[in-house]
């Protein structure tokens, strides 16, 4: 199973040379980062480019139901929304994916035949990931068998922050390896439980090296999820991964995104951090639900000049 | 390996993400086409008539006609301070207060009348004169204010005396918030002031001139007399004086420390600089690039405390070059009033000239350039983000105060090596130092020579936080209470 950039492949050797390579990474200076996301936060996107970010953000979103109470028909709703988010305006973008968990994924996959659009499940016992790994695969496995194109896997953060980086490596490779050529692979690392920046930083690494396709900061479930330092530091380390490998990762926050102002500040910390290579749905995925309806809104308003109301965008 | 294998969506191409012009409206901001001269209050005509023009640096359009002060204005005004004085100094520090406390709240209220006032006469970036200069001036009119009822307790005994007349000269990188950092203090305690504003800059000191007067200030106790460096001189050597605060360059500097010699006047003196930002191989990367370029582009490196000369740790200056030009090239160079411009215009010909020559001379004396790619308008003054590689203590880009957006790139190998060659300057305003390693900045602030040290940022200002420089870079401190003292018969 040789998932490690060739670069890097020394730095997963053991669990010391992991540890080794993941403390090696520059620091991440708090204060710094975060001035510099708040920065980028003051850019001002108006009139055609606020309209080109709106479309581009639509275009991005992993439109999300994981809820206990989820049922196919709730399902098979938000599917009917991702494929036709306007019913008002049939120019708007479709979203990006349908996110599930993995007894959902089927119905969405039934439901999506047809749109281009992706079934994403969540999977290895999303969200708390606290399970012994074979169920994790199992849990995998079944997504995958019933049509995801796309596997938001979490990472044991109880591990990671225990120093046992090689343990959390070897869990993301065994799931790559369960997605196969089947699925992409979205790692999770709960980036609220890792508390600190440099740990974001050695998570994104980590992923990076154990073959994710995507690395995504949250799960939606704690109490800090996407927030843009957070993704601008996970920005950074995609930029860096390419820069040294050539090989290019996507980047998804989740949770917590809402309104179309914070969907714009995440865009132009892609635009000015990682460039237009990553703006695109193929590498930048917003985890959200809510976030939809006020991006329809404010598309309205830009193309009637009135502010209608929550009534005329669908409820899921 | 990762991606290749695995079905991805069809990609669709993607344009460039463009931002539209977001122009803070100028609307505003109400210019008048001439001003007078602010003395005891009132605006007047200068006594021979004399005008000058400002013009917007980023277009050459003239914004207004300024009277020009001379020597018998600057007698006026001298004149009314002392008038001013007995009363103002005798008001109990709480009512002095009063009035600076209404100041700083009228500075808040028009803060974005006067950002884009600022940014019209000054070329920077509305973004700067907005999220900088601005809060900046009210900040340090609030901490001043506070301290007027308080000198008892400022550690220079009780009921520490003013001086009296202060005469101050301020240059024209940050017009407000050099006159805030003259006069809040000044007042604060007690004394009464004639302010010099730079002839490229006056709008905004014209401006404070109306802000006094809505503030209910007492005549005289603020004066502002724009006009040139003959101006400056005059009010420096007028006999009636008591205290003389300058901005501006080390040879001027020097120019009034002659000029003071021997009389009773008490100086401070803010001057040149040549900042050394010291990269060590363990530093957060990512925020020492933006260090970097906060430190020497943040107003067109127009900054006497620029961290203008940039010491890289050997066995990390080409990654880290890397890093930084990457991150040049996104800067956006362009009209001032557009809420998305980094780097605004040069503020006059003559220092774009000056900027322009010693770039040139880099580039003869062997030091290789780089500029970042951008176009640059058609009118105005405008410079490109330039970095300097291959640059020794030897050259005159790593000796000489440019005052512009050009960083000199040298690097080091040991922190000895580092703390040696940040401190061969004339200068010792500033320094900066990027380490995750905490007793390794601890070591080295200890050895530099410098004012201010900031330790993994660059360029962060605070009126509770005393400025000031070593050698060269001039004598006394502002901010603080270290900045009283300045103002205080001690």
């Amino acid at each position: 199973m040789p998932t490690t950039a060739p670069a890097f492949a020394d730095a997963t050797a053991s669990d010391g040379a992991l540890r080794r390579f993941l403390h090696g990474l520059p620091g991440v200076d708090t204060v710094g980062l975060e001035a510099r996301a708040a920065s980028l936060g003051t850019r001002s996107v108006k009139t055609t480019s606020k309209a080109f970010a709106i479309d581009l953000a639509i275009s991005m979103i992993d439109l999300t139901t994981l809820e206990g109470a989820d049922t196919p028909g709730k399902v098979r709703a938000l599917c009917a929304k991702g494929a036709n988010p306007d019913p008002t305006d049939r120019t708007t973008p479709r979203v990006a994916a349908i996110c599930v968990y993995p007894d959902m994924a089927q119905t969405a996959k039934e439901a999506l035949a047809g749109t281009g659009i992706k079934v994403a499940s969540v999977a290895t016992a999303f969200p708390a990931g606290r399970a012994a790994l074979p169920v994790k695969l199992a849990d995998v496995r079944d997504a995958v068998e019933a049509g995801a194109d796309e596997i938001d896997m979490v990472i044991d953060r109880g591990a990671f922050l225990s120093g046992h980086y090689l343990k959390v490596y070897e869990e993301i490779v065994a799931v790559k390896a369960e997605c196969g050529d089947k699925a992409r692979l979205k790692v999770i690392f709960e980036t609220g439980e890792l508390s600190t920046y440099d740990n974001i930083r050695r998570a994104s690494w980590l992923g990076m090296l154990a073959g994710a396709d995507f690395i995504k900061t949250s799960t939606g479930k704690v109490g800090v999820n996407a927030t843009p330092p957070n993704t601008l530091l996970m920005l950074e380390a995609v930029r860096d991964f390419k820069a040294q490998t050539g090989i290019q990762i996507g980047v998804k926050p989740a949770g917590g995104i809402r309104t179309t102002k914070d969907a714009i500040k995440f865009l132009v910390l892609v635009n000015e951090t990682v460039g237009e290579d990553w703006l695109t749905n193929e590498w930048f995925r917003f985890g959200a639900s809510s976030l939809l309806n006020d991006l329809l809104m404010q598309r309205q308003k830009l193309s009637t000049g009135r502010y209608s109301g929550p009534d005329y965008v669908t409820v899921d | 390996m990762a991606s290749a294998s695995a079905p991805a969506p069809a990609p669709a191409p993607a344009p460039a993400f463009e931002y539209a012009p977001a122009p803070e409206s100028r609307s505003v901001v109400d210019i008048a086409p001439s001003y007078g001269l602010f003395i005891d209050g009132e605006f007047t005509d200068a006594a021979d008539g004399k005008v000058f023009k400002t013009i917007s640096p980023s277009t050459e359009e003239v914004l207004s006609e300024v009277a020009r002060a001379g020597a018998e204005d600057v007698d006026r005004a001298v004149k009314a301070a002392r008038r001013a004085f007995e009363k103002w100094s005798a008001l109990p520090g709480s009512e002095r207060a009063k009035y600076l406390f209404r100041i700083a709240r009228i500075i808040q209220e028009r803060s974005r009348e006067l950002a884009v006032l600022e940014t019209l006469d000054n070329g920077k970036p509305i973004k700067e004169t907005r999220d900088a200069d601005l809060p900046l001036v009210a900040a340090h009119f609030f901490y001043y204010a506070g301290w007027a009822d308080k000198l008892d307790h400022a550690g220079y005994g009780a009921n520490p005396r003013p001086l009296g007349v202060a005469g101050q000269v301020i240059p024209w990188n940050f017009p407000l918030l050099m006159l805030a950092w003259k006069i809040a203090p000044a007042l604060a305690t007690g004394n009464t002031v004639v302010l010099k504003p730079a002839e490229t800059t006056p709008l905004s000191a014209l401006f404070f001139a109306d802000i006094c007067r809505q503030a209910g200030l007492p005549k005289g106790v603020v004066n502002i007399i724009p006009g040139y460096g003959e101006a400056g001189a005059a009010l420096v050597e007028h006999p009636d004086v008591n205290k003389v605060a300058f901005t501006g360059s080390t040879a001027v500097g020097k120019a009034i420390a002659r000029q003071v010699a021997g009389t009773h006047k008490k100086v401070t003196l803010e001057l040149g600089g040549k900042g050394a930002n010291i990269v060590f191989d363990d530093a957060p990367i990512d925020q020492a690039v933006e260090g970097i370029v906060t430190g020497i582009f943040f107003n067109q490196g127009q900054v006497c405390c620029a961290g203008s000369r940039l010491l890289v740790q050997e066995s990390i200056q080409d990654e880290l070059l890397e890093s930084l030009k990457r991150r040049l090239s996104t800067l956006r160079l362009g009209d001032p009033l557009d809420k998305n411009t980094d780097i605004g215009a040069i503020n006059s010909a003559e220092q774009l000239a000056r900027i322009t020559a010693l770039a040139d001379t880099g580039e003869a004396e062997g030091a290789e350039r780089w500029s970042a790619p951008c176009d640059l308008p058609s009118s105005g003054y405008w410079f490109a983000p330039t970095l300097f590689t291959g640059v020794t203590q030897a050259h005159t880009v790593a000796r000489d105060e440019i005052f512009g957006p050009v960083l000199s790139v040298l690097s080091f190998r040991t922190p000895d090596e580092a703390v040696a060659k940040a401190n061969n300057t004339q200068y010792g305003l500033s320094a900066g130092i990027w380490t995750e390693k905490g007793s390794r900045i601890l070591a080295v602030a200890n050895k530099l020579r410098a004012g201010v040290i900031w330790a993994n940022t660059f360029n962060k200002f605070d009126p509770t936080s005393p400025f000031g420089g070593y050698k060269e870079s001039g004598y006394g401190r502002e901010g603080g209470r270290h900045g009283l003292e300045a103002y205080l018969d001690v």
